[in-house]
């Protein structure tokens, strides 16, 4: 039997906040266990919770980025349950009012566009951390982490295989890195990911059941676990036995799934409005402020790049991947490069290069105005392609800032072309006097046969002829 | 028997210090606190330290409460004092921090005598509900004092303190008040901060003084009320001197006579002391109007869904993890939770953290949690209406005067019915206060209770300081 | 309506209080009684009437984005049950 997979993601993004989502501790990641925690944070007697504006404001900047609707007027709830790194035994998040409702983000999946409907998204802490490693039978805890304002981005079951799943979970991390509410730290737990898995045989219409997959923190392990865990249902199922709702935990290293012990009975969350906290209004002035003051977002991004700079869509989106990289690519463009060439170099060498030395565009030892001296003289054939390749090499070793890099290292080794016809004509009769068998071919009317003697000129010269000028000549002589 | 407003007169005269008043306080506490119980923790060091600062602060002047003496119910936290909320969870419980009532109070110079004895997280109407024992009523020892706030009433009748704070989530300073025959006001919702408060239930909890005299009560209210930025539902309020209209005559106070609160279930002798004290406003120029609380009977369902709900997930936090008791030996986290709790929580307390659990919990949310919130907009409702016909509204705080200890403990629920009067006020946000007005049958007092409109303070304490020149309920002592 | 004793075991379980036998007869007698006093309210008509949460009818006030708290750890865990190396300890969690 054919099955269809099921997949809606739940993802946790951490905001880029200076202070707590309800007290003034710090956010900073990696400080001394509970060195950050206020009374708030330790839930002490009598602590009370105050909102902080940014968490809201970046909120909001999601919503708008993903055109979904801002509520103005939204509530906080408690979730209740215990749990040793829940300090008050309640989190606090939104529940029947979320701060966002719908909107959608596109994905790309084998160069297929899919359009990726939103649940909500709502403000909530985040818990501190359980250590089980540390202690024998105990675990220890650490509350820095506790208060860390998150938005829980919740995706409608629309994905429909792992493949489907990364695509969103990447298109996402890339928006909110791009607008800046998240730092996209993956490691330090900034952007993870909840999934829920459910199979169901083809053509059937209502779902099967869901298994939610907890807390996966890389793109890699999102794709290991729902592989794994769709072959597990479907074995299941065809085992004859039915799937029981369940959250589980993927292991990397055995990259298999398991039940999670601890939430067994976390099933009854008693949810109620906190009256700590009144209702949260957000007014027009701000709605409009904060649109006003959105970034231009990839996909406006890449469709002004195709009209602005005449470049294909693949190059546009590649180039809007990030917004280092397409801050670079205009900057390289504003200083003179033609549009197509400074395209091709930096997804091309620089590219690859940057990806050889694992660092990102930013780290890039050869700025964006360099890489547009060095374009300008193979438009002005002052070197060729080739020559161009070597020299960004020494460009990359030496690091160049300024336009006049590639000037300098073209002038210092002596690597412009050589178009004194003269020279080249030399040249060309050694070459042709040494393949009168080619001459005989092209006279036969197999024009291909001078190229392998441009090559040969080339070689002669060192690389720096100007392979349409020794064509040229070629001809002219044979002809 | 003095009054803060006598104790500052001295002090400013020069005629005693805070040192001295501090240590004649605490001889009498030494004496008298061992037959009520009042007190959890007494820190002569502490409260001498904080007698020699006052001084000092007096002597630099423009600090007109500066060594004026008073307890604290024990729910306040305060930074070095033990905090306990009358619980075993916190017996062990120093806070690290103050609340902002803590701090607000220091700053002004006022003198700890003590922490101050109160029903187990202020759920009770007796004060029978705390891990340190009952308190007694000083006006009788067989009698409760009332509660939560009984250790602040019981000191301030027996003249242990001159006055107290307290905290009213269903009555709890005003019940208290009319059993010890003593003043106390239950401010606006939000008028006095909850930072530092240990919370009971968020949405109805509400700190406020508790003294002899309604002037005392307005000044203490001058230093405890005002908006405090760590508490959301602190109200953006234009700071107010209490005391500003103490002395505005009556002539044309419209006073509202809720129908309902005069209905069957009210004591015969209360209802004779109330109906006096509002003949005596008559005489003082007030007029009487009848008005309806049609719903007065629904409050105590809807409370008894509300709080219980804040409640169960308010003292979540005591988990024995971070502070306060923790079971000896367990086996395992889930263990290790349920015997801590079951340790350090009475069986009221636990009891009220079922019940809110069991109303919150998967399928009963709306037929219990939200119903009450829908009916406690109907009775907030239905103050609103009245105030429509009156200034302030007069009738009793509770049915009957203080019972005796242990009448009442077998069955939750009877001592429940008591708080019918008092409820309301809360589940409103509204002002409400108590005045002593006479004494029942049994000889123990009387309480009338004034409700004033949202920021009614001033005016609420005017009619009850007017009250009290022209009465002398308020100046009565019991003989101990 | 009222409670059968199984729901008094689910919400002590619920609610992380540990109850004897004995103790769960005694709650749940009580809690019948408080049950039975709360039931009067369910057959009032409230249709159409806005929820009320809060006793005053405001905005959420918001704070500026400021890490101002101090490192308190030492004050904070001074009062803890069970501390190393500034973690708190409790029995060992199972995921």
């Amino acid at each position: 039997m054919k099955w269809e997979v099921v997949i809606g993601l739940e993802v946790h993004t951490q905001l880029t906040t200076k202070s707590k989502i309800f007290s003034p501790a710090s956010t900073a990641f990696g400080a001394e266990p509970n060195t950050q925690t206020a009374v708030v944070d330790i839930a002490l007697p009598g602590a009370l919770p105050v909102m902080n504006r940014a968490a809201v404001e970046k909120a909001i900047q999601f919503g708008l980025a993903i055109g979904a609707k801002v509520n103005q007027r939204s509530i906080f709830a408690r979730k209740n349950y215990f749990y040793p790194d829940l300090p008050k035994g309640y989190q606090i998040s939104q529940f029947e009012l979320p701060v966002v409702e719908g909107g959608q983000i596109t994905i790309n999946v084998d160069g297929v566009d899919k359009v990726i409907n939103l649940t909500r998204a709502h403000l909530e802490e985040d818990a501190g951390k359980s250590l089980h490693g540390d202690f024998q039978h105990q675990t220890g805890i650490d509350l820095n982490r506790a208060g860390t304002p998150l938005l829980e981005i919740v995706s409608e079951p629309e994905m429909r295989s792992a493949a489907e799943a990364v695509a969103y979970a990447k298109a996402l991390y890339s928006l909110v890195t791009w607008i800046g509410i998240c730092d996209g730290n993956m490691q330090e737990g900034s952007f993870r990911c909840d999934v829920n898995v459910s199979v169901r045989p083809e053509g059937q219409k209502e779902f099967g059941t869901r298994r939610e997959i907890k807390n996966l923190n890389s793109f890699r392990f999102i794709e290991q676990a729902i592989k794994y865990e769709v072959q597990w249902q479907i074995g299941e199922i065809e085992d004859g036995r039915k799937i029981q709702q369940a959250t589980i935990l993927f292991d990397p290293d055995t990259g298999e799934t398991r039940m999670m012990r601890s939430k067994e009975d976390a099933h009854d969350y008693r949810y109620f409005p906190d009256p700590d906290l009144p209702p949260l209004v957000i007014s027009n002035e701000w709605l409009e402020r904060v649109r006003s003051e959105l970034p231009e977002l990839p996909v406006a991004m890449q469709v002004r790049f195709q009209q602005q700079y005449g470049i294909p869509a693949y190059d546009a989106a590649t180039l809007t991947s990030s917004k280092a990289l397409a801050a670079y690519y205009e900057a390289a463009v504003a200083a003179g490069a033609d549009a197509k060439l400074a395209s091709n170099w930096i997804m091309g060498d620089i590219s690859a290069t940057l990806n050889r030395e694992e660092k990102d565009i930013d780290a890039s030892p050869v700025s964006a105005v360099a890489l547009a001296g060095l374009i300008k003289r193979v438009m002005d054939s002052t070197i060729n392609n080739k020559t161009a390749k070597d020299v960004l090499k020494k460009m990359w070793e030496a690091g160049a800032t300024d336009a006049t890099a590639a000037d300098v290292i073209i002038e210092r080794d002596g690597l412009k072309q050589e178009t004194d016809t003269g020279a080249i004509e030399a040249i060309v009769d050694a070459v042709l006097a040494a393949n009168p068998k080619a001459i005989e071919e092209y006279r036969a009317g197999k024009e291909k046969a001078l190229n392998s003697l441009v090559g040969q000129v080339m070689k002669g010269s060192g690389g720096k002829a100007n392979p349409a000028m020794a064509l040229e000549l070629l001809k002219k002589k044979v002809g | 028997m003095q009054t803060i407003k006598q104790l500052s007169d001295l002090l400013a005269a020069g005629k005693t210090s805070a040192v001295e008043l501090a240590q004649d306080y605490l001889a009498k506490i030494d004496t008298l606190n061992p037959k009520l119980n009042a007190f959890v923790t007494v820190d002569a060091d502490k409260t001498l330290a904080e007698a020699r600062a006052a001084d000092v602060l007096r002597a630099a002047g423009n600090a007109p409460l500066a060594g004026v003496p008073f307890g604290h119910k024990d729910i306040f936290c305060a930074e070095g004092w033990k905090t306990t909320c009358g619980s075993k969870m916190l017996d062990n419980f120093v806070s690290p921090y103050d609340s902002t009532v803590v701090a607000k109070m220091k700053a002004a110079g006022l003198v700890t005598l003590g922490r101050l004895n109160m029903d187990e997280f202020a759920m009770g109407s007796s004060n029978e509900n705390s891990f340190y024992g009952a308190v007694k009523n000083p006006w009788d020892l067989n009698a409760v004092p009332g509660g939560s706030s009984g250790g602040s009433a019981a000191a301030v009748a027996a003249g242990l303190v001159p006055a107290a704070t307290g905290t009213d989530t269903g009555g709890s300073i005003r019940q208290p008040a009319s059993f010890c025959g003593i003043t106390g006001i239950k401010p606006t919702y939000g008028i006095v901060s909850r930072y530092g408060m240990v919370a009971f239930a968020s949405s109805l909890d509400q700190g406020g003084p508790m003294a002899h005299t309604a002037e005392d009560c307005a000044l203490l209210l001058n230093v405890m009320a005002g908006f405090d930025e760590r508490d959301s539902t602190s109200l953006e309020h234009a700071k107010e001197d209490y005391t500003r209209d103490l002395n505005v005559p009556l002539a044309g106070l419209r006073v509202g006579l809720p129908r309902e609160y005069f209905a069957e279930g009210l004591a015969s002798d209360v209802a004779a002391a109330i109906e006096t004290a509002i003949a005596e406003l008559k005489k003082l120029g007030a007029t009487v109007v009848e008005i309806s609380l049609p719903n007065t009977k629904l409050a105590i369902p809807a409370y008894y869904v509300i709080a219980p709900a804040e409640a169960s997930s308010n003292l979540s936090r005591f988990d024995g993890v971070r502070y306060g008791h923790r079971a000896a030996d367990y086996d395992g986290l889930t263990e290790m939770y349920e015997k801590t709790r079951a340790e350090g929580f009475g069986w009221e307390v636990k009891r009220r953290i079922l019940t809110g659990a069991y109303v919150l919990s998967h399928g009963y949310y709306d037929a219990y949690y939200l119903q009450a919130q829908k009916i406690r907009r109907i009775i907030a409702n239905d103050f609103q209406s009245a105030f429509a016909h009156c200034d302030v509204i007069a009738g009793p705080v509770a049915p009957n005067t203080a019972w005796n200890l242990g009448e009442k403990n077998a069955d939750p629920v009877a001592m429940y019915l008591e708080d019918i009067y008092t409820l309301g006020v809360n589940l409103a946000g509204l002002p409400g206060m108590s005045v002593p007005v006479g004494f029942g049958s049994n000889g123990r007092p009387v309480g009338m209770q004034l409700i004033g409109n949202y920021f009614g303070e001033a005016k609420m304490l005017n009619v009850a300081y007017q009250f009290q020149q022209a009465t002398d309920w308020h100046l009565k002592a019991p003989t101990l | 309506m009222s409670l059968s004793l199984d729901d008094v075991r689910r919400i002590a379980k619920l609610a992380r209080i540990a109850v004897s036998d004995e103790e769960i007869a005694a709650t749940h007698t009580q809690l019948n009684r408080i049950f039975g006093l709360i039931e009067e309210m369910r057959a009032v008509d409230t249709t159409g009437i806005e929820p009320m949460a809060h006793a005053q009818d405001v905005a959420l006030r918001l704070r500026d984005d400021a890490a101002t708290a101090p490192n308190r750890r030492e004050a904070f865990q001074a009062v803890a049950p069970a501390v190393e190396n500034g973690l708190y300890l409790v029995p060992k969690v199972i995921e």
